[in-house]
């Protein structure tokens, strides 16, 4: 939304600020005309009212409770996972300005970590799914330390060099990871309630996932999102401000691993095996044309982009399908090419301009 | 506190690929002072800015803030020590409002920027001195307006209020008027006399009619070396400024620089 105010030249945006005709240039932007609440960091939803945001919230918690009626239950466990993995993205990628193509070494470590202590402890899967997560935390403290020194490509650059050596290490060290073979039987244990059946995993499953999405969303909105959001748009003018601008990305990022090690973990109990692809490149991959399609810096559009795509590649397979990639691969160019908000942020962008039409009439 | 040197800066040197941009530079900056950086454009002022501010590492040399070494130290160092800078072109954060701005950089003291699981609700705390901030610079009705659509005279407005946000001990104004038209000239000038109290305020700036309404000492800057160094006055009749500025001619600089 910034490209349209670029376009903007101060004087006209400054001389007719309150005028309707500046407001339809600028209707992407929050209207200057209501001043009544600041607006958010959380761009998409900025000029919503109050009352639409709980309804959003109410809308976005009756999907959950109902997505495994809905759909397949593997499936829905699948989409909670990612939606989770695709969330930690978007707080490096749309709330930091950060893109990480390394992810899947803390998606793929928590899992095996969470499958290890599942299987040898013995832990129930929260516990285990805990520890995982926390060794993808402790992971993600020296790769991002060496990598927050790095900004844009380079940035990238370093995450994928880091997730392929820890691809490597996983595929060497077979007697802990067992290789190709990859973990086998994962339990679920859970204070001895049965969770074999997918749909009551589910459910099982879902308090760590709302859990990480609120820690996703608070983080955003508290003040430490605030100083992302500064260092975001502007790394040099935040440091003169006198924010240690490498601290807070290092934070942020060991924040994010932990966020997608619990994904991880889940996707590991919930599979009941952990193979080497979690690790692979094509994970990372698969989480940023997640974030790319929902709508990135939008925390929301992760859980549409994960739901889509996750849902997108069941059928496809389901079809017998056989080149998925061939078919996600060209929905991101699209994307790309045409809608670069992706589906929330051009969906929320939309709203706002008919808002804006409305109240122009009345 | 007069004579008192809060900003002290010895023998300052920073090389670019052997090209010498500041040359053994001296400056005392007493507290409570206007002090403006001049010269033609290459004499270093602003890479001695960038020098003062942490945003370059010196070559050689020594920089003294209160007394204190802070030679070398990066940038969010210098802004937490008390200096705070606004920058020559403008450099604000795009999408968010004028109030967001205030309350980002008056919460950057308070370590509340680490509080990543309390609610950003916590900034309201700093409510009053945010509308307070905002009246000095003129912008109590802009503040829920982002950034990205202020006209050019506030923006700027905007940068003066966020660097007083700091409540630094010296504020550093990279050419606080550049791009502007005269009104705005004006306002500028009134602004930094309203701001100036109590404060020390180094300025680079070009417009030497700027100058010699706001700054008690100059100092004159050529091919990064210090030319002469004095008040107004006594600067815009020495010679050797005069040639730095036109060869050689007869006028006063103020009379041409205008």
């Amino acid at each position: 939304m910034t490209e349209r105010s670029r376009v903007v030249t101060p004087e006209v945006a400054a001389g007719a600020g309150a005028s309707a005709s500046a407001s339809a240039e600028r209707s992407a932007e929050r209207p200057a005309e209501r001043p009544a609440r600041p607006p958010s960091v959380l761009g998409a939803v900025a000029g919503a009212p109050t009352w639409f945001r709980y309804a959003l919230l109410a809308v976005g918690l009756g999907v959950a409770l109902w997505l495994p009626n809905g759909l397949y239950p593997t499936v829905a466990v699948d989409i909670a996972c990612w939606a989770l993995f695709a969330v930690s993205v978007d707080l490096l990628l749309g709330f930091t300005g950060l893109l990480s193509f390394g992810h899947a070494a803390f998606w793929g470590t928590s899992a095996y970590v969470t499958g290890l202590v599942a299987i040898h402890a013995g832990a129930p899967f929260p516990v285990a799914v805990l520890g995982g997560a926390l060794a993808a935390a402790a992971l993600a403290a020296p790769i991002g330390y060496l990598a927050v020194r790095r900004t844009g490509i380079y940035f990238a650059m370093v995450t994928l060099a880091f997730a392929q050596m820890v691809y490597y290490v996983a595929n060497e060290w077979r007697s802990v990871t067992r290789g190709e073979n990859g973990l086998q039987g994962v339990p679920r244990e859970l204070a001895g309630l049965d969770l074999t059946d997918e749909y009551y995993f589910y459910y099982a499953a879902l308090p760590i996932v709302l859990a990480g999405l609120f820690a996703a969303w608070r983080i955003v909105n508290s003040p430490f999102g605030r100083v992302l959001v500064g260092i975001r748009d502007n790394p040099a003018r935040a440091r003169a401000l006198g924010y240690p601008v490498h601290r807070y990305k290092l934070t942020v990022f060991v924040l994010s691993g932990f966020i997608a090690g619990l994904g991880g973990g889940l996707f590991a109990v919930g599979h009941r095996f952990v193979a080497l692809d979690v690790l692979h490149w094509t994970t990372s991959g698969k989480a940023v044309i997640m974030v790319v399609l929902g709508g990135i810096g939008t925390l929301w559009g992760g859980l549409l982009g994960a739901a889509v795509l996750v849902r997108l590649e069941d059928w496809l397979s389901f079809s017998g399908f056989d080149t998925i990639g061939l078919v996600t691969g060209g929905i991101f160019v699209l994307v790309v090419l045409l809608f670069r908000r992706g589906i929330w942020g051009s969906v929320a962008a939309l709203a706002q301009r008919l808002a804006a039409g409305r109240r122009r009439d009345s | 506190m007069t004579g008192q040197p809060l900003l002290s800066v010895r023998g300052l040197t920073r090389d670019f690929r052997g090209f010498r941009a500041v040359d053994g530079v001296d400056l005392d900056v007493t507290a409570g002072s206007v002090h403006a950086l001049v010269g033609p454009n290459g004499a270093g002022k602003t890479t001695l800015f960038n020098l003062l501010t942490g945003f370059l590492r010196p070559s050689g040399g020594r920089i003294a803030l209160d007394g204190r070494d802070v030679t070398g130290l990066p940038p969010e160092r210098m802004a937490q020590l008390g200096v705070a800078r606004s920058f020559q072109i403008t450099s604000l954060f795009p999408r968010l409002s004028a109030r967001e701005h205030l309350e980002l950089a008056l919460q950057s003291g308070s370590g509340l920027g680490w509080r990543f699981w309390r609610s950003a609700k916590l900034l309201r705390r700093y409510r009053n001195r945010t509308e307070e901030l905002l009246e000095l610079v003129g912008l109590g009705a802009h503040a829920d307006t982002t950034a990205d659509v202020l006209a050019y005279g506030r923006k700027r407005a905007l940068e003066l209020a966020i660097a007083l946000a700091l409540e630094p001990k010296v504020l550093l104004l990279d050419e606080p008027t550049a791009g502007m038209g005269l009104e705005d000239v004006d306002r500028t000038v009134d602004l930094i006399g309203r701001v100036r109290d109590g404060r020390t305020v180094v300025l680079v700036e070009h417009n030497m009619s700027v100058v010699g309404r706001v700054a008690d000492r100059v100092t004159v800057l050529r091919a990064g070396r210090v030319l002469v160094e004095g008040t107004y006055q006594e600067v815009r009749v020495d010679e050797r400024v005069i040639s730095a500025y036109l060869g050689t001619a007869a006028t006063g600089v103020d009379d041409v620089a205008r």
